[in-house]
């Protein structure tokens, strides 16, 4: 299959051999788990149980409001012993609504769905009934509600289901180890997700670095004659949605549009194998395979991780900590997000538990900014990052999103490759709220404006009705004065 | 276990540093300066060694000055890096004085002026270089026929601190014109290029530096192994050197099959003077050249033009000093007009238009 050249990007160092060979492991089900109702982009979850209730596995703790939200499910079976405010796992270190499960050890499942027994020969809305009730979500990382995501081929005329499976972030292997050890799973997903979607083709996408995922997907897909296989360069970040849609078929997705608008939605490979499992199964989103890695830690592994589990669990069944270490991620160290408190759970979007040392995390005092220009050429969205950061630090934010800041995918490529140490995302993240911030009170002091002007036109058409009333009230008595004198 | 977050990712950096850059550079530089000390013999090592610690000294001073960490900032090599640029385009026996006087324009005015590092518009090393060629015209044109080391016509250490510290007139018998100085002089007492370049030095010896001219532009060939090295190591693109020799090699061919008594040919523009000292190491310097790929052709072409217009038209010889410091103040216009394409917009910024089948 022909590829398409996408800009700039970079060649971090990849360290993927710490758990590239680490097959899957399950962790036994933890004695407590903590499940936000939030775990998703799009509005929280709200509590259908209380303190005391006994859940079976499967069964749904909170579900799902609004179009976009999730429900939540409780991943063993138990006890509720607690719904209150816990720390999120987010940088913010923000408490958030939780159901506390103390599990029973039992693992007894609830009564689940019936399985879907012909996908192939059922609508797009009894798919994506099926995957919005199974609380599944986007896996990669960005846990957009798939359901969602799925019915994009309403709108669109799709063409491409593109599975990725690029997995560009350094130390994460749980995708590659998913497609190496479940291939039929996640090729079965994505043939039930291209038929909701409508999208005549799929297309999964495979960094160069994993040829053992590429093999056994490969012969997983043999007899697909609609399911291609390609491998991409490794170049980070190959795996954002619109690169990679560039990188396969050569179309830039225009500003302020997605994928789906030429033709292309892009799915994660683990979202594929749970879509599978809800379809075939019946089964909920209850567990994720999370990549435990690191200089930082003892035994990295690979780990089927029931959500909800303390990251803390997670890193003793891996042996603990090994020696000091600088920074604790969840995700990828390019994007990444701080862990603030270990005591915060696994949830859908973590895909990897990083225990970075001082050596991996390379971090040094900033320098000054000597425009080498790199942070420019290597910029995968063709923005001028040195220009947006001295733009931001003269709190010129405005001017900052005039030259693109709103485009910038936060990929991390400049601040990873710049030789001055300038933390040019954190410059962008922190614009970037701050003029969602400035945007909402905007919004807010205009919806203001227009509620004390429409309580002022009220008032306003109030006085005037009982003027109004009063002149004729006027006119009546004096007319009957006038009859009167008349009489 | 409870961690304080003081910043967003990447939690992961390449290995590089401004220093290793610095070093990398002066690393490109180091054969071809080891070669002219060679060449001009003890005078020049002198010579070097004063301009590189005056600014060095300079350096510290203004960052002591200015209440900023001496020995942490001086580590990133700038200094020297400035220091030794400047030196490179010194005439090879040039008086410790010239040297100290270009060396405060350079790092006092030109740089810490502004701010310090990566604040100066201007290229700090043409500065120094401009301020004393204009200010002391004879002792920045006298230049020494090249004397290797160990050669009759080479001085002693004591006779080069005579040279370089003390007053004793240099000898007209040394002294020599550079190539284009040469050419511009006979060119005004009414001898056509196509003559006088017969007896200027030939381009063999404009490669390999057996001529008379400033310190480091002499050894065009092993600068040019410098710039290819740090083409290699990614330090810099080819963007401004192609633009800046591309130019100027275009406009001398051209011009020079036009009229071969007034104007020289491409590759004689190529060789003489400071041209691959200035496209390689001079006008990309990062600080003072712009930021995009696109910007640094256009900024190329710039120098390279004007360098022409200078050594054809004007009364200076050589003209790659002044057209840098032109195209510096260019920069920052340069940035503003000319930005990558963003990835979904056109040139403009407007998102692109919907086509399917767009590449």
């Amino acid at each position: 299959m022909k590829l398409f050249p996408i800009k700039g990007g970079i060649h971090p160092e990849y360290r993927k051999e710490l758990t590239s060979e680490k097959p899957i492991v399950a962790l036994p089900i933890p004695s407590v788990l903590y499940l936000p109702v939030q775990q998703h982009m799009g509005a929280a979850a709200s509590t259908v149980v209380k303190v005391g209730d006994q859940v079976l596995k499967g069964q749904m703790l909170a579900r799902g409001q609004g179009v976009v939200s999730a429900p939540v499910h409780a991943p063993t079976s138990g006890t509720i012993v607690e719904i209150a405010e816990r720390t999120a796992p987010h940088p913010s270190g923000l408490p958030m609504l939780t159901i506390v499960l103390e599990a029973d050890g039992k693992d007894r499942w609830a009564e689940l769905p019936a399985p879907i027994a012909d996908p192939f020969t059922q609508t797009t809305q009894v798919i994506r009934a099926r995957v919005g009730e199974s609380g599944i979500v986007g896996l990669g990382g960005a846990t957009f509600p798939s359901a969602v995501k799925l019915g994009l081929g309403d709108k669109n005329k799709l063409e491409i289901l593109l599975l990725n499976g690029a997995e560009c972030e350094p130390y994460l292997t749980c995708d590659d180890r998913v497609m190496r050890e479940y291939a039929d799973e996640v090729i079965d997903g994505a043939r039930i997700m291209a038929h909701a979607l409508g999208a005549p083709q799929v297309v999964i996408a495979i960094e160069d670095n994993k040829p053992q995922a590429a093999e056994a997907m490969r012969k997983a897909a043999s007899a697909q004659p609609n399911v291609t296989i390609v491998g991409v360069p490794v170049q980070y970040p190959m795996g954002a949605e619109r690169h990679l849609t560039q990188a396969v078929t050569g179309r830039e997705t225009p500003a302020r549009k997605l994928t789906a608008d030429v033709g292309v939605v892009v799915h994660n490979v683990a979202t594929a194998r749970a879509i599978h499992h809800a379809v075939r199964f019946g089964r909920p989103l209850l567990s994720r395979v999370v990549t435990v890695s690191g200089h930082g830690i003892k035994e990295p592994k690979n780990i089927e991780v029931p959500l909800g589990t303390p990251i803390n669990d997670l890193i003793g069944f891996c042996g603990g900590i090994n020696g000091k270490i600088k920074r604790l991620v969840s995700g990828g160290p390019m994007m990444g997000q701080p862990i603030v408190d270990t005591a915060v759970p696994v949830v859908k979007g973590t895909s990897g538990v990083l225990a970075l040392t001082g050596d991996e995390v390379n971090e040094r005092p900033t320098q000054p900014c000597i425009r080498c220009g790199t942070c420019v050429s290597i910029c995968p969205c063709g923005l001028v990052p040195v220009e947006m950061a001295a733009l931001i630090r003269n709190e010129r934010l405005e001017d900052a999103a005039a030259i693109g800041l709103q485009d910038c995918v936060s990929c991390g490529s400049c601040s990873y490759i710049c030789p001055s140490y300038v933390p040019l995302v954190h410059y962008f993240n922190y614009a970037k709220g701050r003029l969602n911030a400035l945007d909402r009170e905007r919004r807010k002091s205009e919806q203001t404006k227009a509620l004390v002007e429409a309580r002022n036109a009220r008032l306003e058409r109030i006085a005037q009705a009982k003027r109004d009333a009063a002149a004729r009230a006027k006119a009546q008595s004096q007319n009957s004065d006038v009859n009167k004198a008349d009489a | 276990m409870r961690i304080a977050v003081d910043k967003s990712g990447p939690f992961t950096h390449a290995p590089t540093s401004v220093s290793r850059t610095m070093t990398l550079v002066l690393a490109a530089l180091l054969p071809a300066t080891l070669y002219d000390i060679w060449l001009f013999g003890w005078p020049a090592a002198l010579m070097f060694l004063v301009t590189v610690l005056s600014c060095v000294g300079l350096e510290a001073l203004c960052l002591y000055l200015s209440k900023r960490p001496v020995g942490p900032t001086l580590a990133d090599g700038s200094a020297v890096l400035t220091g030794w640029l400047l030196a490179m385009s010194m005439p090879p026996w040039a008086p410790w004085w010239v040297c100290f006087v270009a060396a405060v324009f350079a790092i006092c005015l030109a740089k810490h002026a502004f701010g310090g590092l990566g604040q100066n518009v201007f290229n700090p090393a043409m500065v120094g270089r401009i301020a004393v060629l204009v200010s002391f015209p004879l002792q920045m044109t006298t230049f020494v026929r090249p004397a290797p080391l160990g050669s009759a016509g080479s001085p002693g250490l004591i006779d080069s601190i005579g040279i370089i510290f003390g007053h004793s007139p240099m000898l007209d018998s040394l002294s020599a014109a550079s190539a284009l100085g040469y050419i511009k002089t006979e060119l005004s007492r009414g001898i056509p290029v196509s003559q006088s370049i017969l007896t200027a030095p030939d381009l063999t010896s404009l490669a390999l530096g057996t001529h008379a001219g400033s310190f480091g532009e002499t050894s065009a060939f092993l600068i040019l192994l410098g710039g290819l090295f740090l083409i290699a190591k990614r330090v810099i693109s080819w963007h401004i050197p192609v633009a800046v020799m591309g130019t100027l090699f275009l406009l001398g061919t051209v011009f020079s099959a036009i009229n071969p008594d007034r104007f020289t040919p491409g590759t004689f523009q190529l060789l003489s003077g400071a041209t691959i000292l200035g496209a390689f190491f001079i006008a990309t310097d990062y600080v003072t050249s712009p930021v995009s790929k696109s910007g640094q052709l256009v900024y190329g072409f710039g120098i390279g033009f004007l360098t022409w217009v200078i050594r054809t038209f004007a009364g200076y010889p050589e003209g790659m000093a002044f057209a840098v410091l032109l195209m510096n103040a260019l920069t920052p216009i340069i940035d503003h007009h000319i930005r990558p394409r963003a990835f979904g917009r056109t040139r403009k910024g407007e998102p692109l238009p919907l086509n399917r089948g767009n590449k």
